[in-house]
């Protein structure tokens, strides 16, 4: 007896707890927000400190659609199939208006199709993908980060002006350095044609084999060096690289490496020279940038890293669809996402209709060694808009729907 | 390649082998006398380099400083080890095979959120060795002074470790213990003090080996994982216990990357081979191949038999067809009151049941252990996925012809793997689940490389996921039902029989082999159908579904369960599903918490909680007779 009158209990508390829906206009709106905090804690411990500042400045300022703003952030574990579960669970149970975030791209992927069965707005953070808006796009996804094919391009003008013939290429063997790797071939074979690609390496991603790697591709004897390397496998390359005396004499690009997150571990050993795209945090002098960074540091007492302005970036895109909707409805959320425009701490941005991509910039720059530090120099500033290729080529990707 | 290249790959081959020797001769060691299959292996290692980074920054970046913080970090991670062995391991060391794999997977979530709560999650990149932080020019091509003086380490650790075994009592106990540990208890050695003595000198290895490795590699919480499958390969490539087996494994797997990589992409008959991108499992790969023709590793032995490891396993009982029916009422009743979420929670807990069911009956009854489970798991759900996507089948089909295809790959597999046993044949399952996974990984065409398949959703009339819910409840059920009535068929009892008493199996006429084949088949084609089940549900299928993360859950599952009864495994899957999905919504160092739960469990129930929940009956039972 004793069982079932458990059993009724917990059966009637679950039925309270399906019926307790939103109440009244003063609950708060919610949004879901979910990411591998555990697998990447370098780049996303500062992104959920991004995420906090932002909703407490606008809760400061009155909320939105008068109503406090809240996000439940969710682990994803990293795996697509926990982010599933995660998302429908921020959605029917937590009753969430729609989802932001996602790092991996292959999570990013799996929540964008969640979305697109669900009909319901994803705002995806980080993941890099080319695919996740263009070959795999969809009505309901849209993407905050300059993508990989974006911050490879923003890196081919200053390749192209060095002209040199002899390219080694390593990257971490997963989507991100495979589309680094081919988006870099090809456009710079179209910019300066007769370029050679010497020696490829992909290594193992956070187990790459330094020493044989740098060996490799020495044997090659390049006169330049594209990698996609970040993290453990980029502090590895360049300690081996810098011993072995790979550098010397040849130009490396490396993606993301000029990023507080991957640079700064590096210390005095950050490589010198370097072209980068990246985030030179305390000499961007514009004015909402200097208005993030007073505040970020007021709140943690701690620099900001790029993952913060992201994780700031994101909540804003979330806000101002939801303030240009003027309702939560899927429908409306969707049509204001499209085409909206607001400033970040890098500019204004818009979510371009064509393919939901967000013209975001990004700092493109070089390396340099100051005070046993790294840090970028020669940097400027490239608008997402211009890194991206033409309208027709982007229709062409893009399924119809 | 010119020949001054070979030589310095050879020598970079050399020098990463060094630190993986160190590591898996710890773990040789360890295992060859406590037969434990340590997970937290790795999780000393990655102890080693944070505890050398920090140390070198408190004693300072002068020789003596390194040095000293070098064999310091060692000798801490040591007292780490001594710690895991005391407050945990010994108290399950009577538990039934394996059981012990839990208890060290719990210790590997909660030092993991230790290293990072202590460490933060930036990668901390230590300091160059003093006096070895130059290159020298061999054939005009530069290499780093430390990785020779690494080259140099291996042998010397090997011969101290050789004289330590070979010329002095605690080394010829542990080498009998090794043969043969009960014997060595009856001739009145302590083995408490025994055991601990070894997990001391194995831990202060992997500490070592992570501590030398600290002007390589920056400390970074990704360490442990990253090491320990490369550790367990190299361990049973050498052969268990073989230290010097150990040593020659190493090189031949640190020598093999390097050329990997050396090699680079060539040309073939038009053909283009990347060999770089072999490195993702080239370790595997040898394994496979050495294990297909030395079934005991390159110096390794037979294994002895064990006489009393734990009591032998009581025989099952099934469970009643009235206890499976209120079951199956509840089951289907949940959806009725509970809210939504409650139910996808429970299409995630039935296929997982499923898998964890086929994963017991093959390493319980069928005494075959499997490290390597996803892979049939994943290989459904790819099936399924590449079935409806590729060649355009409908839902449904997709979904039945998918447990066929897992199958037929557990055909091929299963008849390498049942030609061994214990460790060996758990790790050639690993083997063959890395190879299915690296293919998986990089073939961007036809299975979309490390992104997966997308847009796998089912049919229209079972979108809802409470219809879906009632599918995965009947597919699965079904699955487990069938699997359970197998094992009370005669080729169940067949397959007890080879696992109990595999000699007068085989003198009575049974043919072992082919029935443990037999079994290997079914319970890939059902895993391969709880993963078709599972990608459905989800709408995406990743490469994760067939990674050792994936394979160590069904594991988890199962132990949490308990091996020795039939429900433990669905009662495990339902609880680590459970778990995890609530602590991690709860606090932030869930892994910490889950690991502490796990920790609790295994220490309250060394039997599994359905095993302890069943013998805690018992004893009141008979307390009130």
């Amino acid at each position: 007896m004793l069982t079932r009158n458990y059993l009724l209990a917990g059966a009637a508390a679950l039925a309270a707890l399906s019926l307790a829906g939103p109440a009244g206009a003063q609950a708060p709106i919610k949004i879901g927000e979910l990411n591998s905090y555990k697998n990447f804690p370098a780049f996303l411990e500062p992104y959920k400190k991004g995420v906090d500042l932002a909703v407490d400045e606008v809760n400061a300022a009155g909320g939105v659609l008068g109503r406090k703003l809240e996000i439940v952030s969710r682990d994803d574990n990293g795996n697509p199939g926990d982010a599933v579960r995660v998302a429908e669970e921020l959605l029917s149970r937590e009753g969430v208006s729609f989802l932001i975030g996602t790092f991996p791209s292959h999570v990013g992927l799996a929540v964008s199709d969640f979305a697109k069965q669900r009909k319901v707005l994803f705002i995806a953070a980080e993941p890099l993908t080319d695919k996740l808006v263009w070959e795999a796009g969809n009505p309901y996804t849209f993407r905050l980060r300059t993508s990989t094919y974006m911050q490879t391009a923003m890196l081919i003008p200053d390749a192209v002006k060095l002209n040199k013939k002899r390219w080694a290429i390593v990257y971490p063997n997963y989507e991100y350095g495979q589309s680094a790797t081919a988006a870099f071939k090809k456009l710079l074979s179209a910019k300066q044609p007769g370029v050679e690609f010497v020696a490829e390496q992909a290594a193992p991603l956070g187990k790459i084999d330094a020493g044989a790697v740098v060996q490799a591709l020495a044997d090659a004897k390049p006169d330049a060096i594209f990698s996609s390397l970040f993290g453990a496998d980029l502090a590895k390359f360049v300690r081996e690289g810098a011993q072995r005396g790979l550098f010397k004499d040849v130009a490396v690009f490396n993606l993301l490496a000029g990023e507080p997150e991957y640079l700064d571990p590096l210390k005095e050993e950050a490589p010198d020279g370097w072209y980068v795209t990246g985030y030179p945090w305390s000499e961007i002098k514009t004015p909402e940038h200097g208005k993030f960074v007073a505040a970020y540091q007021a709140k943690y007492k701690d620099y900001p890293r790029l993952g913060s302005v992201v994780g700031y970036s994101t909540v804003i895109s979330a806000v101002e669809a939801i303030k240009k909707a003027g309702s939560l409805d899927q429908a409306k959320l969707i049509a204001a996402m499209s085409g909206l425009k607001h400033m970040t701490p890098f500019g204004a941005i818009e979510y371009r209709p064509i393919d939901h991509q967000s013209t975001m910039g990004a700092y493109v720059g070089r390396i340099g060694v100051k005070d046993g530090k790294g840090y970028m120099k020669e940097w400027r500033f490239v608008d997402g808009k211009d890194a991206l290729p033409s309208d027709d080529e982007v229709m062409k990707m893009r399924p119809k729907n | 390649m010119t020949l001054s290249s070979i030589l310095i790959q050879l020598l970079n081959g050399l020098a990463s082998a060094s630190s993986l020797f160190l590591v898996s001769a710890g773990l040789s060691l360890i295992f060859g006398v406590t037969r434990i299959v340590n997970f937290a292996h790795g999780s000393l290692y990655m102890l080693g380099l944070y505890g050398a980074y920090t140390l070198i920054e408190v004693l300072g970046r002068t020789p003596l400083g390194f040095w000293s913080a070098v064999v310091l970090a060692a000798l801490a991670v040591g007292i780490a080890g001594v710690l895991i062995e005391v407050l945990v391991l010994r108290r399950v060391y009577r538990a039934p095979e394996l059981f012990q794999l839990l208890a060290t997977f719990a210790v590997v979530l909660v030092i993991k959120d230790i290293a990072l709560f202590a460490w933060g999650p930036e990668d901390l990149v230590g300091p160059r060795a003093p006096g070895f932080d130059t290159a020298v020019e061999i054939l005009g091509k530069r290499i780093p002074s430390y990785d020779l003086l690494l080259i140099a380490i291996g042998p010397v650790v090997l011969a101290v470790l050789w004289l330590l075994l070979t010329r002095t009592r605690w080394g010829a106990l542990v080498r009998a213990a090794t043969q043969d540990r009960e014997m060595v208890g009856a001739l009145g050695v302590d083995q408490a003090k025994l055991f601990t003595s070894v997990f001391f000198a194995g831990a202060v290895l992997a500490g070592l080996g992570g501590a030398l490795q600290i002007p390589r590699e920056p400390a970074n919480l990704d360490l442990d994982l990253a090491i320990i499958a490369d550790a367990f390969v190299i361990t049973v490539v050498g052969g268990l216990g073989s230290i010097g087996g150990a040593f020659l494994a190493a090189i031949l797997i640190g020598v093999a990357k390097a050329f990997c990589i050396g090699i680079g992409t060539v040309d073939w008959f038009g053909l283009e081979i990347s060999f770089s991108k072999l490195t993702l499992v080239v370790e595997f790969l040898i394994m496979a191949l050495v294990l297909v023709v030395r079934p005991y590793g390159l110096l390794g032995k037979p294994q002895a038999v064990q006489r009393i490891a734990a009591e032998p396993s009581p025989p099952l009982t099934a469970p009643t067809w009235k206890m499976a029916l209120v079951w199956m009422a509840v089951l289907v009743a949940v959806p009725l009151v509970a809210d939504r979420y409650v139910t996808i929670l429970l299409t995630d807990i039935v296929c997982f049941a499923l898998f964890a069911v086929s994963l017991h009956f093959i390493m319980g009854p069928a005494g075959m252990v499997s490290f390597g489970h996803a892979a049939y798991f994943g290989l459904g759900a790819y099936a399924a996925g590449l079935l409806f996507k590729q060649a355009g089948l409908p839902m449904e089909a997709a979904l039945l012809l998918a447990p066929l295809c897992a199958g037929a790959f557990a055909i091929v597999y299963g008849w390498f793997c049942v030609r061994l046993s214990g460790v060996y044949l758990a790790m050639l399952t690993l083997a063959f689940a890395q190879i299915s996974w690296s293919i998986v990984f990089q073939w961007d065409s036809f299975t979309g490389g490390s992104n997966g398949v997308l847009g796998i959703w089912p049919s229209a009339w079972l979108a809802d996921k409470t219809t879906y819910y009632y599918l995965a409840l009947a597919c699965c059920g079904l699955g487990i039902a069938f699997l359970w009535r197998v094992l009370f068929s005669p080729f169940g009892f067949t397959l007890r029989a080879g696992r109990d008493s595999p000699l007068r199996a085989e003198a009575i006429g049974i043919d072992l082999r082919g029935v443990q084949w037999a079994a290997f088949v079914l319970v890939g084609a059902l895993a391969g159908l709880a993963g078709a089940v599972y990608a459905f549900s989800k709408g995406s299928i990743s490469p994760s579904a067939i990674s050792i993360a994936q394979s160590t859950d069904g594991l988890i599952m199962v132990l949490l369960g308990g091996v020795e009864t039939l429900t433990g495994p669905i009662v495990g899957a339902a609880i680590f599903t459970w778990l995890r999905d609530e602590v991690a919504r709860r606090t932030e160092f869930w892994r910490a918490v889950m690991g502490g739960v796990i920790l609790v469990i295994v220490l309250l129930f060394p039997q599994g909680l359905v095993g302890g929940l069943k013998a805690l009956a018992l004893r009141w039972q008979e307390q009130r007779a």
